[in-house]
């Protein structure tokens, strides 16, 4: 058997180390890995994402339980080292003793905790763990819950952004002039601080805490000047200290961190540390991408390779969904540097690079951040920049003369130029992987070569990197920009949309720079569909922009007439209905009258001329238009249920109207199609449905993601509800997740799949604040959509859709 | 000669969209731009025969309605990788109102 290695910490750098170690020599050691936490190692960083309800923790464990088997590792999770024996060789932790060969300590930071009174207060929490993420959420869900953070910098700012993005009133508390005034300077500072305000959260700055009161939890936060703030939690994030007490205790060096030398090991050769609880060169790093460094290095060590770790350069993107900012390197003033600063006040944008001898030394960016990693390498480089001083400021972009698009500038970097900081990958890696591995997707890349695989900030470069490097193999919809009209993708106009608070079309087109005039018929419907569903009731909808089935709400044919389909709910009509659909067929000599695969009837060959008519006396009878044509709710098909079939469990005709009337009108990226089965024989064929409910004795089992068009796909189960009531609920907040998320044109297949179904289920199922959120938020623009579209052009509406604009040279003129 | 006939006002048609106006060799699409040019071809596709003026108006172009063809209303022609042209017809527009050639739509209808 191989040497005994016994790892403290299952953290973000031990976990890398082990990675490392086992793809060189996966034999030589058999491993323990002692972690304090109750769990193994995870993606720390994403703790903010999953604070805010992004992504959940199954998102970010980066190592489970099967790849530990695989390797053979010997898992004490939630045990803590208590004491290293050096001479006896031998670890301990509540009962456990384990003895050694060699010994990593990668024990991370503990957080600082300001000591004033009411500091061990039930309620006062810091953000490093995920119990604290935990505790944070579950303090969120009761109502007007108010939470303290204090700390502006990075975690106490990705953690308010995200308790805020949780629905809590949050008070930021910072002692300096400006936010994260170790990476921004006021300027940005300012910025920053207006984006967040502008977000409900209150933001005091030169905040001096002077204790925490309550009697036996939490209730406010009171401040040197008097000032109190109510809070039922206080969010700590003032620092963090290296953890090294057990490293101190074992008499080895130890300075602000444990002390290492450039192979990574301690002043006992055969204890190696790294991670956030070293020093080393007197730096203690607090970022992972020096980390990872650290890790690849003590694997190295650990195997008998040569290897140094180097003191790193460091950049920092704060996390904050709709917020861009990056900072790198040093941009304090002096006498002896130069700043060039760009400011676009408009649009938020304040850029400030800082020169010394010619080379930039620090950059500060913020609301534009994609050059970033441009001015970060050439810092790194050291590279003169008096030829582009000029245009520095402008970005990659503008170097050269002629503006090249995100494509042609990743192509443009050098071959060693750093792609993505957290884990040191530089493109000639991604693109030589991307090459001789055949690697096709952005997950590809992330598994062989770790590039955007910690916080993301990098994904768009990776993309891009794909993108270039496989030229049009690669086409996912994720990089894809809209149209040729922009370079953004569906996503980041939406967000931008959001944002920026852009509420008409030219203000997208202007602010967000399209390239054409008026936008194409690609983008200009997706733009009209983002708008609408992002502000209903404010944005007045674009006929222009809408495909011509839906300006005119029938179908066009092939021969240029139009096809009339009438809502008939669930399925349901009656000798009315259809007497008055047999005598517009007469009336108005209408072709072909057909049953439609979705339970109603479709009246083909309609003049255009004749619509107005046609929908006139369908009102007449009582009926509206079935959007047929629409990226909306189409059909909600039911079979006939409890009300005469011998199977049946529940009224599913009953509940099918019910949807089917409570969510007509709704626009939707692409068309929705429902339905209801009264029992598991499932006659209304709702497992392959968009949102389909099969209906049992217990109640509802709610089904979605279904497809039975262009692709076949079963549907997957989203939860089971007990009542009507709560399947009503549960299927219109999916509904309006969707709106919210889905890009133009993609179904709730493919946006599931995209999203993950289970972010799905955590926002609508599990958590019921925000399933009651989504669920209202549909209900709100509905008060807006639910008018029936042919009605309205019965009373005259786009008449000149209708009638041509004038007749000349006829033979029927001639004649008279 | 041309022999201008007046077929309605700019202002009957909505900005990025179209009306039709009956001729004697079929319906020809009279589009006016974002910025108020104004611009007459016939409404039917190369293609197969979509309505050209049941498609969405972008710049000075339409996208058919049908398979999404894109022609340019200035010269008809089919934009991109499709192959096509439709006619266009000159139009005068004088104040408010649009007049067509209409000796050329006769012209062709005699053909
Ligand atoms: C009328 C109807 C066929 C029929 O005679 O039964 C029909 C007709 C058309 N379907 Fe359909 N589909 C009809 C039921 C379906 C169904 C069955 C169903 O809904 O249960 C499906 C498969 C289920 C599904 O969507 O997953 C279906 C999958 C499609 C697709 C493929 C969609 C996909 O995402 O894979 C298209 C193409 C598209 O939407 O891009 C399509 C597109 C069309 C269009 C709109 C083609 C077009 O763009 O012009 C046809 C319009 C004809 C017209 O003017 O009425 N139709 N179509 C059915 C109308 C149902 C209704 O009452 O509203
Ligand atoms: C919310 C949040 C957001 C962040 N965002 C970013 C970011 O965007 N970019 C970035 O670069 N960095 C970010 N960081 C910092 C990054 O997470 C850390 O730098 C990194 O996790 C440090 O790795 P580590 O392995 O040294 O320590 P850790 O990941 O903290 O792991 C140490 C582990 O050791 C355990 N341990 C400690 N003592 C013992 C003991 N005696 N016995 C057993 N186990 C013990 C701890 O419980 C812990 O699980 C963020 C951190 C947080 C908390
Ligand atoms: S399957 Fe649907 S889209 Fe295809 S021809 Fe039939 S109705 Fe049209
Ligand atoms: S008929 Fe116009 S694109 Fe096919």
């Amino acid at each position: 058997m191989g040497e005994k290695l016994v790892v403290i910490g299952a953290g973000m750098a031990s976990g890398r180390m082990l990675e490392y170690l086992f793809e060189a020599d996966p034999d030589r050691y058999e491993v323990t890995l002692f972690g304090a936490e109750p769990r193994g190692n995870y993606n720390r960083i994403m703790l903010s994402p999953v604070l805010a309800g992004e992504k959940s923790y199954e998102d970010i464990v980066t190592h489970d339980a099967a790849w530990y088997a695989e390797h053979g590792v010997d898992c004490q999770f939630g045990k803590t080292i208590t004491r290293i024996d050096r001479a006896a060789r031998t670890v301990y932790a509540d009962g456990v003793e384990t003895t050694f060969d060699k010994l990593v300590v990668a024990t991370g930071s503990a957080p600082f905790i300001i000591p004033i009174a009411g500091k061990d207060l039930p309620g006062v929490m810091a953000f490093r763990d995920l119990d604290d993420v935990n505790r944070m959420v579950a303090a969120a869900e009761r109502p007007n819950a108010r939470a303290v953070v204090i700390g502006g910098g990075l975690l106490g700012l990705e953690a308010a952004a995200a308790l805020r993005n949780r629905g809590m009133e949050v008070v930021v508390l910072h002692l300096m002039g400006h936010l994260m005034e170790r990476q921004l300077d006021p300027a940005a500072g300012y910025l920053l601080q207006r984006e967040l305000e502008g977000r409900g959260i209150k933001i005091h700055c030169k905040a001096q805490t002077k204790a925490i009161l309550g009697e036996d939890r939490v209730e406010a936060v009171l401040l040197e000047d008097g000032t109190v703030y109510d809070a039922d939690i206080v969010v700590m994030a003032v620092g963090i200290r290296p953890e090294t007490r057990i490293a101190t205790d074992a008499g080895l060096q130890v300075e602000r961190g444990i002390v290492v030398d450039d192979q990574m090991r301690t002043s006992d050769p055969d204890i190696l540390a790294l991670g956030e609880c070293v020093e080393h060169q007197g730096v203690v790093y607090g970022l992972v991408a020096p980390l990872y460094d650290m890790a690849k290095v003590a694997a190295k060590t650990l195997t008998g390779t040569e290897a140094a770790f180097k003191p790193v350069q460091t950049a920092t993107q704060l996390k904050v969904t709709g917020v861009n900012l990056y900072s790198a390197g040093d941009f304090a003033e002096a006498d002896d540097r130069e700043e060039i600063v760009l400011r676009d006040a408009s649009v938020g944008v304040y850029k400030r690079v800082v020169l010394k001898q010619d080379k930039i030394i620090g950059a500060v960016l913020y609301g534009e951040t994609g050059d970033g990693a441009w001015y970060f390498d050439l810092l790194k480089r050291g590279e003169n920049v008096t030829e582009m001083r000029d245009t520095l400021i402008f970005g990659q972009a503008y170097q050269g003369g002629a503006q090249l698009d995100p494509m042609a500038a990743v192509a443009a970097l050098p071959d060693d130029a750093e792609i993505c900081g957290c884990n040191g990958v530089c493109k000639s890696t991604i693109t030589g992987a991307i090459a001789e591995k055949g690697l096709t997707s952005l997950d590809d890349v992330r598994s062989h070569t770790k590039a955007s695989a910690s916080c993301g900030t990098c994904t768009g470069l990776v993309e891009q990197l794909l993108a270039a490097t496989l030229g049009d193999a690669y086409n996912p919809a994720a990089v894809q920009p809209m149209c040729p009209c922009t370079d953004l993708g569906h996503d980041d106009v939406r967000r931008l949309i959001v944002a920026k608070g852009l509420k008409s079309m030219p203000a997208v087109m202007q602010e967000l720079e399209w390239k054409t005039s008026c936008g194409c018929a690609k983008c200009r419907p997706a733009l009209n569909y983002y708008l609408l569903s992002t502000w209903p009731g404010e944005y007045e909808d674009d006929n222009q922009s809408r495909f011509i089935n839906e300006r005119v709400h029938a179908n066009i044919q092939k021969d240029g007439t139009y096809s009339v389909v009438p809502r008939m709910w669930g399925g349901l009509t009656n000798s009315r209905e259809l007497r008055a659909i047999a005598d517009v067929a007469d009336k108005f000599a209408i072709p072909t009258v057909k049953v439609t695969g979705g339970q109603r009837i479709d009246l083909l060959g309609v003049k255009k001329e004749d619509l107005p008519a046609v929908w006139a006396d369908l009102n007449a009878a009582g009926m509206v238009s079935g959007a047929a044509y629409a990226k909306g709710l189409r059909t909600v098909k039911t079979c006939v249920g409890s009300d005469w079939c011998r199977f049946g469990t529940q009224d599913s005709t009953g509940l099918g109207v019910r949807i089917e009337k409570f969510m007509w009108g709704s626009w939707t990226p692409a068309k929705v199609k429902m339905a209801v089965s009264g029992c598991p024989r499932n006659c209304a064929e709702a497992t392959c449905k968009d949102v389909g409910v099969i209906c049992v004795d217990s109640g509802y089992e709610i089904h979605f993601a279904g497809a039975a068009g262009l692709d076949i796909k079963g549907t997957e189960v989203l939860c089971h509800a007990k009542t009507e009531d709560e399947a009503m609920e549960i299927i219109v907040a999916l509904t309006q997740l969707y709106r919210e998320q889905g890009r133009y044109l993609e179904r709730i297949y493919k946006w599931a799949k995209r999203v993950g179904s289970d972010s799905i289920k955590a926002n609508v199922v599990d958590d019921l604040a925000k399933r009651r959120h989504y669920f209202e938020r549909f209900v709100y623009s509905q008060k807006f959509a639910q008018v029936d579209p042919w009605q309205e052009r019965v009373n005259g509406k786009d008449a000149h859709e209708f009638a041509a604009l004038a007749e000349f040279g006829m033979p029927q003129q001639a004649a008279e | 000669m041309t022999d201008w006939i007046a077929i309605g006002s700019i202002n009957d048609i909505p900005r990025r969209g179209a009306r039709c106006v009956k001729s004697p060799i079929g319906t020809i699409a009279v589009f006016r731009t974002v910025d108020d040019k104004v611009y007459a071809i016939e409404d039917r596709c190369p293609h197969r025969g979509g309505p050209l003026s049941q498609g969405i108006v972008h710049g000075a172009q339409v996208t058919c309605p049908l398979h999404n063809w894109v022609f340019s209303l200035e010269t008809g022609e089919a934009q991109g990788a499709d192959e096509g042209q439709v006619r266009t017809f000159a139009l005068r527009l004088e104040g408010e109102v649009i007049y067509i050639d209409a000796d050329l739509a006769m012209a062709i209808a005699a053909e």
